[in-house]
């Protein structure tokens, strides 16, 4: 059975859709270090992104429903915009070093660990590469979402987005 | 015989609400429902919510419960738990019954909030131990923190199963599928795209066949549908599965309602049945509102915003608000209401909600 392809589809925005997308750096922007990848492709009635960017760098403006624009000269990457985002549509990706780094809202039990080697995923959930945990971060004002930071081969800079979920509970 | 200004049958998000903006009014409110706590289904939301600031986005389903409850405190509203309202009589009377005996309260109006319920699916087992509600596995989970199953089959891509299949596996289970009748994912594309990451495979165009087991849920049998929704032979596949959890949409409480005489129309987009309101959310029986899902199935923020405008407008008809003041603090809800109801997903809400006042015009 052929699949189709797109958010409406497989559940996640294609490749077209994501090129397409206001909210999507460009390449040359990825190179020159950590920028916000806003993943939000319709047109849903939300904008806490706009408000949690101490840069100014998200748009959402009136309607309510507009597409989340990113100013990617702006963007520093600090990625205050991953928790805040309802959806857990927004990444930081980081192109500028040898490996590539990718920044994710992570809502799981048991949490990774710094220097832990796991298993990356791709928007399908498929396990793609592996990678190493650079941070996890649980600030309080997150409100229980982590960003979890892995880093990976440049060539799953776009392809990456989350890990395998981990079995067994936090030992805290 | 007990009385009061104001009664709210149904402390969810629209009858909390409602509460709120009516004793913030200065009115004395009664708040009845018929669980052990207030909050109806927003205590088992454990995600953010979707909106504007004004609609508290970014916060968790559960804190905005929380912070509504702290306020009908704060506000005096008098709240009364596991009393289930059964008749709506002549004179705004109630009937209800709180701990097994039988009691009449006496309003100046009524606000009818009673929410709505899930739908149901009928399949060859679909009576086996293991099949439920999505929403009861939800309060499952996030209410009782009982896990219905290790492996679980979700069938309806909305938002109620997107949600509920990420908080499944939150909870520690595992979805081994998500399916929908429909071509295409009805919910959130971001709420989809959770899930996916996570390893869910999403099957559009595709039913359940039947579930089979002796006892429980044990493996379930799904099918590919062609363009006309029929099963196509050939596509069957079996998964392993212990619990399947049905999110094929909800249906108004409107019992109470039809039994007080209310006037109703036929939206199908909105749920079926639906009591005639006007602006302030007064059905045809002046001094009787309705708020929330059983004015027409939306979601928790709508819910929230048509309880503020009942409260409003009811406080308002008692004299507590002149009508300048009234009219501010409603057209200021209007405004947080329509634009819930814009984008591809909210416009056939909005064109729905537009029928039913219009429904209400044509009467007058």
């Amino acid at each position: 059975m052929m699949e189709k392809k797109g958010v409406l589809y497989q559940g996640f925005p294609s490749m077209e859709e994501l090129e397409k997308s206001p909210g999507v750096p460009s390449k040359d922007r990825i190179r020159k270090g950590p920028v916000a990848c806003i993943e939000c492709v319709q047109e849903i009635p939300c904008n806490p992104c706009e408000e949690a960017c101490p840069y100014g760098a998200i748009k959402v403006g009136k309607p309510i429903t507009n597409l989340p624009v990113l100013d990617q000269d702006k963007c520093i990457g600090c990625g205050n915009c991953i928790a805040a985002c309802p959806g857990l549509a927004i990444f930081v990706v980081n192109g500028a070093r040898e490996k590539a780094q990718i920044s994710f809202p992570y809502e799981y039990h048991p949490l990774p660990k710094r220097g832990d080697t796991v298993d990356c995923v791709d928007r399908s959930g498929k396990v793609v590469t592996s990678g190493r945990v650079l941070r996890v971060v649980k600030a309080p004002n997150y409100d229980h979402t982590a960003v979890i930071t892995v880093e990976v081969d440049q060539a799953y800079i776009d392809v990456v987005r989350s890990i395998k979920r981990l079995e067994g509970s936090d030992d805290e | 015989m007990k009385r009061t200004e104001i009664a709210i049958i149904g402390a969810g998000p629209a009858g909390l609400s409602c509460a709120v903006e009516a004793a913030r009014a200065g009115a004395k409110v009664t708040l009845l429902d018929e669980n052990l706590k207030p909050g109806g289904q927003l205590f088992k939301q454990i995600h953010k919510f979707f909106g504007s600031r004004e609609h508290q986005a970014g916060t968790r389903g559960f804190r905005i419960g929380e912070q509504l409850l702290k306020e009908t405190e704060e506000l005096g509203v008098e709240v009364l738990l596991n009393a289930a309202v059964y008749g709506i009589y002549e004179d705004k009377t109630l009937a209800y019954i709180k701990d097994g005996k039988d009691y009449a309260l006496q309003a100046d109006r009524i606000v009818i909030a009673a929410g709505a319920s899930e739908n149901a699916l009928a399949f060859p087992g679909c009576t086996l131990p293991g099949v439920m509600g999505a929403g009861a596995a939800q309060t499952m989970i996030n209410v009782h923190r009982v896990l219905p199953g290790k492996k679980i089959l979700m069938v309806g891509s909305g938002n109620v199963g997107l949600i509920v299949s990420y908080q499944l596996m939150q909870a520690g289970a595992d979805v081994v599928a998500l399916i929908e009748a429909a071509p295409q994912i009805g919910g959130y594309g971001v709420h989809a795209a959770k899930i996916r990451r996570a390893g869910v495979p999403v099957y559009v165009s595709t039913t359940i066949k039947e579930v089979i087991g002796e006892e429980a849920v044990e493996r379930v049998v799904i099918t590919s549908l062609d363009e006309k929704w029929q099963p196509v032979p050939g596509t069957e596949r079996t998964l392993e599965a212990d619990t399947v959890c049905l999110a094929v949409g909800l249906s108004p409480l409107t019992e109470l309602a039809w039994m007080a005489g209310c006037e109703f129309t036929f939206i199908p987009p909105l749920g079926g049945h639906v009591p005639i309101h006007d602006e302030n959310m007064e059905t045809t029986l002046p001094g009787i509102y309705v708020a929330g899902d059983i004015t027409g199935v939306e979601e928790a923020s709508s819910a929230m915003e048509e309880g503020r405008l009942a409260g409003v407008a009811s406080a308002e008809s008692l004299g507590y608000y002149d009508e300048e003041t009234a009219k501010a603090l409603k057209d200021e809800i209007w405004q947080r209401l329509n634009s819930l109801r814009t984008g591809p997903f909210g416009e056939g809400r909005f064109k729905a909600k537009i029928r039913q006042l219009q429904a209400r015009r044509q009467l007058a």
